[in-house]
């Protein structure tokens, strides 16, 4: 008989979500779906605002990226005003992104991720978490909450707090980095960097033994997107938008992120509250493309920086021509760490983070504006439509964690093929089709994210609808 | 000016015939929690948190517009009285869409400062969302109604202080509004002067100046109180 396993709440991710699996007579997977069962409104409820407004009302969005949404909201101010920022500002800018992304990706790998694949699948899941991580490694454990220290330190120097900043404004930003708080960052690079590359080794090791995982954890070709800069360099904040295939062939590059909607669709499923983007030419589903740290170094040649560009090369050698397994969306996420430490290294030495020459001033010169970044997640887009007074007419809102739904969906159905025979279904085999989500550490709202004890409940239903199975953890 | 002596919290206190209570409190360093109250300009006993409870009287009097009297007795920080003014911020934030974490003035607005202070963890009232439009006509400046309270303040500095007389109130109970000249988009107003004291004034984020963003507004409230003392202590006639 046909079944249906509901996995609520998936855990050890930003938000909620909960996952469904559909079995067919013989017990195996015939489908799967992700759902994000959490509805936020920011589209509807930002109309009739001011766009000078919108950085920090777009922040609120969530507690773990603020500052991605401050950068694409306040870019899309720019492009409203039709303004060069002071190139002061935009190097400040670019800082804080590089603060973001380290202090992200190590809250993703440390904290919810690594107790999987450090301490084993099979772990109970009462010690399969952060704090099972620091009983058993505590030095690691200790390192990677240190690591993610390090950059909302670089958040709070600049934006004065470490959780939603209003600091970037259209036109600029607010204020300078000041000397102490540069001398504080230049002092904390070493260990930062030793962490890193600590992690990444300690990654490499794990590679060796989790072969399975890299090649069924979301391991299918698809399109992947991301800004990159002109001569193929790995970018986080201005160049333009590229797409390569999963054979790493570039479909189109250097697309003007103002023209976003030319290449990127949206389409709505009724079963999540997530919208699913599609790359416009190949249509939907065949558009199906990834974001985040996989796609950003599928798309770049090289990443800039001496430790990283050395990673970049033995990343590049796990695939034929892009990566294609979100298994390793881990190991790129480790490399961008690292690629970011160095830069923040390098951009330290810049006197024009300490200028105060940091903000544009413009009335209303364009009635558009997008402004697009990249989170720690993948690609975001803001597009804003105003009237001549600066009041929000419309909000489109396109976030990385969405442009990964169509991916996720498939991921989750590719493990549950794998391991699902029939019920019951082992709890280590819900987490491992949990885990296929973590992989692009979703972001589904905010900082709502469980310390391993949220309990997880799976329904088996018939296809009257009539429970025909419980299974808890608690 | 006769002296009249009367009580503030049981401590004997003298003011000036004709002063309120307000005043009196102030001179004797008694602070009483005020939000439509503004130096410079007359008082309205619009917001009711400078209540005060008098002797021999039921009724909860404001101690803005309140005048003193010979051996008046006056209590300005009770059980009853914390608990109404309490009440009373809450109302103010029920009423319409304060939403501190977004404003332009986070940290700088004196309904946010006073909730504070009250201890208003949280608000017992149904929140009334009402959608209310915001004003950014003007050149400089902005309006936003979902933050007013209805303080007046705005009204008073452009009457009494600027004299040009832009701003008024329209409207009765919900539908009460701060309107601009005969209830016209702030940037066709002919008699605005762009003063902008009207924005110095304001307790609250209703009234902004273009372009700033989350906690980013100042009130310069000084520059009111300068002009006011300047003018009446003729102080700009050499």
């Amino acid at each position: 008989m046909p079944q249906r396993i509901v996995i609520d709440p998936v855990t050890r991710i930003e938000g909620h979500a909960k996952i469904s699996l559909y079995l067919d007579e013989a017990g195996n997977v015939a489908d799967a779906e992700f759902h994000v069962v959490e509805f936020r409104g920011f589209e509807k409820f930002c109309e009739g605002r001011p766009f000078s407004e919108m950085p920090g009302l777009t922040a609120r969005v969530c507690g773990i990226c603020p500052v991605s949404h401050l950068l694409a909201s306040a870019k899309a101010g720019d492009a409203i005003m039709a303004v060069d920022i002071p190139l002061a500002a935009e190097k400040l800018r670019r800082l804080l992104n590089l603060g973001q992304i380290v202090q992200s990706h190590a809250l993703s790998f440390f904290h919810l991720s690594a107790p999987d694949f450090l301490l084993g699948w099979d772990t109970p899941p009462e010690r399969r978490n952060l704090f099972g991580l620091i009983t058993a490694q505590p030095e690691l454990a200790r390192a990677g909450i240190r690591l993610r220290q390090f950059g909302q330190e670089v958040i709070e120097q600049l934006g004065g707090r470490k959780i939603h900043p209003s600091w970037a404004v259209p036109g600029g930003v607010r204020n300078a980095l000041c000397r102490e708080g540069l001398d504080r960052l230049r002092g904390w690079i070493p260990e930062a960097r030793r962490t890193t590359l600590q992690a990444i080794d300690l990654f490499k090791k794990c590679l060796k033994t989790h072969g399975r995982e890299v090649q069924i954890y979301g391991n299918f070709p698809s399109l992947f997107m991301s800004l990159v800069a002109q001569d193929g360099t790995w970018e986080h904040y201005g160049g333009r938008l590229c797409f390569v295939d999963g054979s790493g062939n570039v479909l189109a590059d250097q697309i003007d992120p103002q023209r976003y909607y030319e290449v990127i669709g949206e389409a709505v499923q009724t079963s999540s509250y997530l919208k699913s983007p599609f790359y416009r030419p190949l249509g939907f589903p065949e558009g199906m493309y990834r974001v985040g740290p996989l796609a950003r170094l599928n798309v770049a040649r090289r990443m800039g920086t001496p430790l990283a560009d050395a990673e970049l090369q033995y990343f590049k050698k796990l695939g034929r021509g892009a990566v294609n397994s979100s298994f390793l969306y881990h190991y790129a996420r480790l490399i961008e760490i690292l690629g970011c430490i160095e830069r923040i290294e390098q951009m330290l030495e810049d006197p024009d983070l300490l200028s105060d020459d940091l903000r544009a001033d413009a009335g209303i010169n364009s009635l558009r504006g997008v402004g697009v970044s990249e989170a720690p997640r993948g690609t975001l887009f803001h597009d804003y439509t105003v009237d001549r007074h600066g009041l929000l007419q419309k909000v489109n809102l396109i976030i990385a964690t969405g442009q990964n739904n169509l991916a996720m969906n498939r991921t989750v159905a590719q493990i549950a093929r794998h391991y699902v025979r029939g019920v019951p279904v082992p709890e280590s085999v819900l987490n491992r089709i949990e885990h296929g989500i973590r992989c692009y550490d979703p972001c589904l709202s905010c900082s709502t994210h469980a310390a391993g004890r949220m309990p997880m409940w799976v329904r088996v239903v018939g296809p009257d609808g009539r429970v025909l199975q419980e299974l808890r953890r608690e | 000016m006769a002296a009249v002596t009367l009580t503030i919290n049981g401590k004997p206190v003298s003011a000036p015939a004709g002063a309120t209570v307000l005043e009196a409190a102030q001179d004797a360093g008694i602070r009483i929690p005020t939000l439509c109250h503004l130096e410079g300009v007359y008082d309205v006993g619009a917001c009711r948190l400078c209540l005060l409870e008098v002797a021999g009287s039921n009724k909860l009097l404001p101690a803005c517009t309140t005048k003193v009297a010979e051996g008046m007795e006056v209590w300005t920080d009770t059980e009853r009285l914390r608990k109404y003014r309490r009440m009373t911020l809450e109302l103010l934030f029920a009423e319409r869409n304060h939403v501190c974490s977004v404003c332009v003035s986070n940290g700088n607005c004196e309904l946010q400062t006073l909730a504070y202070e009250a201890g208003m963890d949280h608000v017992r009232y149904p929140y009334q969302h009402p959608q209310l439009e915001i004003d950014q006509t003007h050149p400089l400046f902005g309006m936003d109604h979902n933050r007013c309270i209805l303080c007046t303040r705005c009204v008073r500095v452009c009457w009494h202080i600027e004299g040009a007389g832009t701003k008024n109130v329209a409207g009765r109970g919900a539908e009460c509004r701060i309107i601009t000249d005969l209830n016209q988009p702030w940037g066709e107003s002919e008699t605005c002067t762009n003063c902008g004291k009207c924005v110095m004034a304001c307790p609250t984020g209703a009234l902004y100046y273009k372009g700033v963003s989350n906690g980013e507004m100042r009130h310069d409230r000084h520059k009111l109180e300068f002009i006011v003392t300047a003018r009446e202590e003729k102080q700009w006639i050499a």
